[in-house]
């Protein structure tokens, strides 16, 4: 890849110039200047760990509590979604199609006569799997390269950014053409697989940054100038202060990632049918919501509790993290 | 930083070349272009093997790279399988895309981060709460309903726009396309926005800033959005992926004849020419998007610099 | 035809008391034109460059059909084959045919269309080097094999030795075998004359295709539009009843509609699915929905051996049975579709060679009979079909989901049927190529020109360039080449029936629906109709 000259320059972005116990190159001409304000970020140095701290906090706040709930809700519905609805999603009848709410069918029934509530129900499995495990897969993914990018700098970082570059480039429908339409398997791990591999390079960026700035933060430095070591300083330091971006856009994604299965099965390249995914009902009711909203409505609606359930747990968990906020 | 600024613009040869052969081998790696432009039936064996002489696949893949990049530093980019050359489909269709881009960008920063600093500002109040319920619809109701719905509305019921797009596609008819493109990314900024300006508001140089007595609007866009604002341009940099390339739901909907439909319309009919052109010219619009992203972050945080 | 006919009379009738303009056809309507007024039309971007032999899909059709003027012309409403051009075709043996060409013709450049106009341009579109798509439609022409080598070998000639220009006005085609109505094929685009612009420069023409029509092309962007106008020397007698047409590339059918109800647009020619349950409250009567001479039907791969065993016939008669034709074409394309019961169309009417009923009880929905001859067959190959179907175009997941649905409440078993899609149309095809179908899939067919033939021959006959289930049956082939021999039309149309009985015994095809033509347009035009190409006639259409 580009160069290997020693001084790169994304290093000039990551070196902080503090001296003391630098391990990258400390002779980089790079110039702290000093944050707006005073000095005195208070090093986090209480007893109990900063994350057994957070667990207790989490513990006690209703809102955390609730989404916790939903999402556990959603998990148990989707090892046994015959719970709490006992029809078939695959058994439609055309001659019901697009008809409203009727005894037995509280939601009515989409364009294909199929049994809205029951194929939101079933829809779950796939929605929340997909969903919760390819946002999980990019965030940890990204997080880390993206972290250690931004805190080393250097060459790394520059290979890494330019890939990301080139990631950003490939159109998704390319990609799902090219790297699913050779995969027969029809589980969702090819899918999850395939939305982290372009998915990261975009959480990858923000916790770089993220990184990049906390790095700069006071505490940080005198972590550092007490000789705190790198791994210390990335999860106990820096971590805490840089994970809120990439919560905020994981929670946010993780809707869109549920979208984007279905465009996948749409192009014929994502789970094969009879699968039933909320996804996969909200595109095919999409071009009938002047006559049949409530096809849309309904899976659009646990697609949207599920987010929300999501956005809270972040909130909840990003809130316990900041020690500002306590 | 001018040495930081020449470094980063000699990484794009290599990224060029990666991108050109990534994107030139996944299109190859789809088939056979030719079987799909008989119709409904086979095309006689004859004028198949024509056809893939003339477009040059009947040479190994190596080769066809090689002659293409020759062509492309002569400034040609070769042509679609209608017979446009491939230069001519970008000139048109990247004048509007910038457009359409400009304003959806325009979109995320002047209202995604209004929102975002007064629901920050404002946390748990109605007017979080509201803002907080505007992005879960747009999160889980397709874009395809969206602007749909608008177009319904605006378009033929109150007949304040034109439904479709016209092909000279002036800015002021982008601007109802430009906000349904923009209404994902909105969402993310103005969360992003939201978190960090509650992030930052207890942090000592605000609580220092008040203290100061300086005016409030001065401690929220000097003090506070300033040092907020990092992961919110980290994210539109890598949104003008989806943006440019991906707006192809938008683009369909109101008759936009831009990147995005070209380009879905170059992999569907697995015209290497056209999609390795507009890839490539992506590329380098994302080097330097993410160059001025870097450069940003030493302006808004001082004490990030380049030497 | 017949119950087609009676549908759209009704349809009328219902439209005439809301005061309708549409129905009257022809001359008897009362809105008076302006002939000078421009009206807009939505339009696709053509794949491929826009030369008669080249252009292979309905978008370019379009244009064709506007700036040119065959031989021959269907008419637009009974598809039936008219001289255009041609003042006269004679043959004795169904082999040879004399050809005259009409005095008074020119190009819209001033040329005259002579017999060496059509000569040339069918030697260019015959001949390999030229790349024409369209180039199989020469291949009736004696010569055919040296301009254009099927096997690979070299082209030893550049002009087809069956083609002779006799005089100005006459020339004579010679076909490598008897096919008694080939000048009935003569109306489709590839048999267009071209004018000496066309060789001479090329480029040029293509930027602004100058041929023989009553419309010119005024202006061509690429991409976005086509400005058509009236040609004001245009000699035939389909003069054109308005100003001229602008074609606006659209990037949605959906986006066009709305242009449409919004007053921006005058005519779409495709009201997409999921918009006809609103036609009538947006546009009211301004709507068309007439039949085309396009079938749809589920091929089989023949050379998989788990399709052509004995008693598989009985299997696919099972699925037919299986789908609810009627349910569907109701429901999911809001009667856009009739289902079919033949494997031609209605368009070609008693006489073509149409027949209602000939696939019989095979046709009808019939779940009971349907469980039983899947049994009887040897049950499903590996206990499931999977229909296969290209998911870029078309939508078509949305019958096939349908048609699975209904194939498996007729077997009771929630699996027995699922849809298989594939990414891209080149990859689809590729497939049926390379042989790869594991099981029934998708197949259209567009009719070229209005003959049972057309219907027949290219789907059915043993290597066929559409045969792409690789049929292969020797009472078919040879009833086919019987009735191509025939020189009484009655007696061929009869002969074609019989091999369409063959057809249906083997049920070679399962034969679905026949697609109609639809169409809505603004209230400044009258007059409008679709030909059964699916294409509007645009010369007829009035602008007020």
């Amino acid at each position: 890849m580009p160069d290997q000259e020693p001084y790169e320059p994304e290093r000039a972005i990551a070196g902080t110039g503090m001296g003391g116990t630098m391990d990258l190159g400390a002779s980089e001409a790079v110039t702290l200047e000093k944050a707006p304000g005073p000095d005195g970020g208070s090093p986090q140095d209480k007893p109990r760990s900063l994350w057994s701290d957070a667990w207790h906090d989490l513990r006690r706040n209703p809102v955390f509590i609730i989404s916790a709930l939903v999402i556990l809700f959603l998990i148990v519905i989707s090892i046994w979604p015959s719970l709490i609805a006992s029809g078939n999603p695959l058994k439609c009848d055309l001659a019901k199609a697009q008809e409203g709410s009727q005894p037995g069918h509280p939601f009515g029934f989409n364009g294909q006569g199929c049994d809205v509530y029951t194929r939101t129900v079933y829809g779950a499995r796939t929605s929340v799997a997909v969903g919760v495990l390819a946002t999980l897969g990019v965030a940890v993914l990204g997080s880390v390269l993206g972290g250690l990018a931004g805190f080393f700098g250097g060459a790394g970082d520059a290979v890494l950014s330019r890939i990301t570059d080139i990631f950003f480039a490939i159109p998704v429908v390319l990609g799902g053409l090219v790297l699913l339409s050779v995969i027969t398997s029809n589980t969702v791990w090819p899918v999850i697989g395939f939305i982290v591999l372009l998915g990261w390079p975009q959480i990858s960026r923000i916790a770089r940054g993220s990184v990049i700035t906390a790095k700069q933060n006071d505490y940080v430095q005198a972590a550092r100038a007490l000789g705190a070591s790198n791994s210390r300083l990335l999860l106990r330091h820096i971590a805490p202060n840089a994970v809120a971006p990439v919560i905020v856009v994981a929670t946010i994604a993780l809707g869109t990632y549920i979208s984007l299965e279905a465009t996948l099965s749409f192009l014929g390249v994502g789970l094969k049918p009879p699968s039933v995914s909320w996804g996969i009902d909200i595109s095919a009711a999409a071009p009938y919501v002047r006559n049949a909203p409530h096809a849309l409505l309904w899976p659009s609606g646990a697609l949207a509790v599920t987010v929300l359930a999501f956005i809270m747990l972040g909130d909840a968990v990003r809130d316990a993290l900041d020690p500002k906020l306590r | 930083m001018g040495r930081y600024v020449v470094r980063r613009l000699l990484q794009m040869i290599p990224v060029f070349i990666g991108a050109t052969l990534l994107i030139f081998l996944m299109v190859n790696v789809m088939g056979d272009p030719v079987a799909g432009l008989c119709g409904d039936r086979e095309c006689d064996p004859a004028t198949a093997a024509q056809l893939r002489k003339e477009f040059g696949l009947d040479k190994p893949v190596w080769q066809q790279y090689l002659t293409y990049m020759g062509n492309v530093f002569t400034g040609d980019f070769g042509t679609a399988f209608n017979g446009q050359p491939v230069t001519e489909l970008m000139g048109t269709a990247f004048p509007v895309t910038i457009r359409l881009t400009i304003i959806a960008i325009l979109f995320e920063i002047v209202v995604g981060i209004v929102l975002g600093v007064v629901t920050g500002l404002r946390r748990g109040r109605p007017v979080d709460t509201g803002v907080l319920l505007l992005t879960l619809v747009v999160i889980s109701v397709p874009t395809f309903v969206t602007g749909l719905l608008l177009q319904l509305l605006l378009g033929v019921k109150w007949g304040w726009i034109d439904p479709a797009v016209s092909s000279e596609a002036p800015f002021d008819e982008l601007i109802v396309p430009g906000l349904v493109l923009a209404s994902v990314s909105l969402a993310y900024v103005t969360r992003l926005t939201r978190t960090s300006i509650a992030e930052n508001r207890r942090s000592d140089y605000v609580r220092t800033a008040i203290a100061k007595g300086l005016p409030r609007h001065r401690v929220i866009t000097r003090h506070l959005l300033r040092n907020s604002l990092i992961p919110v341009i980290t994210f539109i940099g890598t949104d003008i992926g989806a943006l440019m390339g991906g707006a192809i739901v938008t683009e369909r909907i109101f008759n936009i004849h831009g990147v995005g439909y070209q380009l879905y319309q170059g992999i569907l009919r697995q015209n290497t020419q056209t999609v390795v052109g507009f890839v490539t010219v992506l590329v380098l619009v994302f080097l330097v998007a993410n160059l001025v992203v870097d450069l940003l972050y030493a302006v808004l945080d001082p004490r990030i610099r380049y030497a | 035809m017949r119950g087609a006919t009676h549908a759209r009379r009704a349809a009328c009738a219902a439209a005439v008391a809301l005061a309708a303009t549409a129905c009257g056809g022809g001359g008897g309507d009362g809105g008076s034109g302006d002939s000078g007024a421009v009206l807009s039309s939505s339009w696709g971007d053509p794949q491929n460059p826009l030369e008669p032999a080249n252009t292979n899909e309905v978008q370019g059709g379009k244009v064709l059909d506007m700036i040119f003027r065959n031989l021959k012309k269907y008419d637009p409403k009974t598809g039936e084959a008219k001289d255009m051009l041609a003042e006269k075709i004679e043959t004795s043996d169904s082999r040879t045919f004399d050809i005259t060409v009409k005095d008074g013709w020119t190009f819209s450049n001033g040329e005259k269309v002579t017999a060496q106009s059509f000569v040339d341009a069918w030697n260019y579109g015959a001949s390999l080097k030229n790349n024409q798509r369209n180039a199989y439609f020469f291949a009736y022409i004696d010569g055919y094999d040296k301009v254009h080598p099927e096997d690979g070998g070299d082209q030893s000639a550049d002009t087809l030795s069956g083609l002779k220009v006799t005089g100005e006005r006459t020339f004579t085609v010679k076909l490598n075998q008897t096919f008694s109505s080939f000048p009935d094929t003569l109306g489709y685009n590839a048999f267009a004359p071209l004018p000496k612009a066309f060789f001479d420069d090329h480029d040029a023409w293509l930027q602004k295709p100058v041929g023989n029509g009553p419309y010119q092309v005024d202006n061509y962007t690429r991409g976005n539009q086509m400005s058509l106008r009236t040609w004001d020397q245009y000699p035939g007698d389909d003069k054109a009843q308005n100003g001229g047409v602008d074609l606006k590339v659209y990037t949605d059918n959906n986006t066009a509609y709305t242009d449409l109800i919004a007053g921006n647009l005058d005519l779409v020619d495709d009201v997409p699915a999921a918009q006809l349950k609103n036609v009538k409250n947006d546009i009211g009567d301004r709507y068309i929905n007439t039949p085309a001479g396009i079938i749809q039907t589920l091929a089989f791969p023949f050379y998989d051996d788990d399709w052509n065993k004995s008693g598989s016939e009985k299997v696919r008669k099972g699925l037919s049975m299986a789908i609810d034709r009627k349910q569907i074409t109701d429901t999911i394309f809001q009667q856009t579709r009739t289902p079919a019961t033949d494997w031609t169309s209605p368009v070609l009417g008693e006489d073509g060679g149409y027949k209602a009923g000939l696939c019989g009880d095979a046709c009808d929905y019939n779940p009971e009979e349907a469980k039983k001859l899947v049994k009887d067959g040897g049950g499903l190959p590996g206990g499931q079909v999977k229909i296969t179907y290209n998911a870029d175009t078309g939508s078509h997941k949305q019958w096939v989901d349908a048609v699975c649905n209904s194939i498996n409440n007729a077997l009771d078993n929630d699996r027995a049927c699922v849809g298989n899609p594939v990414g891209t149309f080149a990859d689809f095809r590729s497939q049926i190529t390379d042989r790869k179908m594991s099981g029934p899939f998708r197949a259209g067919w567009q009719m070229d020109y209005p003959l049972i033939q057309n219907f027949l021959q290219p789907l059915y006959y043993t290597n066929a360039s559409s045969n792409d289930g690789k049929w292969s049956n020797q009472e078919f082939d040879d009833l086919v080449d019987k009735a191509n021999g025939q020189t009484d039309t009655a007696e061929a149309v009869k002969t074609f029936q019989q091999a369409e009985e063959v057809v249906r015994d083997n049920m070679a095809a399962i034969p679905l629906w026949y697609q109609n033509g639809s169409a809505g347009y603004s209230d400044r035009l009258s007059n409008v109709e679709l030909n059964p190409f699916s294409v509007p006639v645009y010369n007829e259409i009035k602008v007020s």
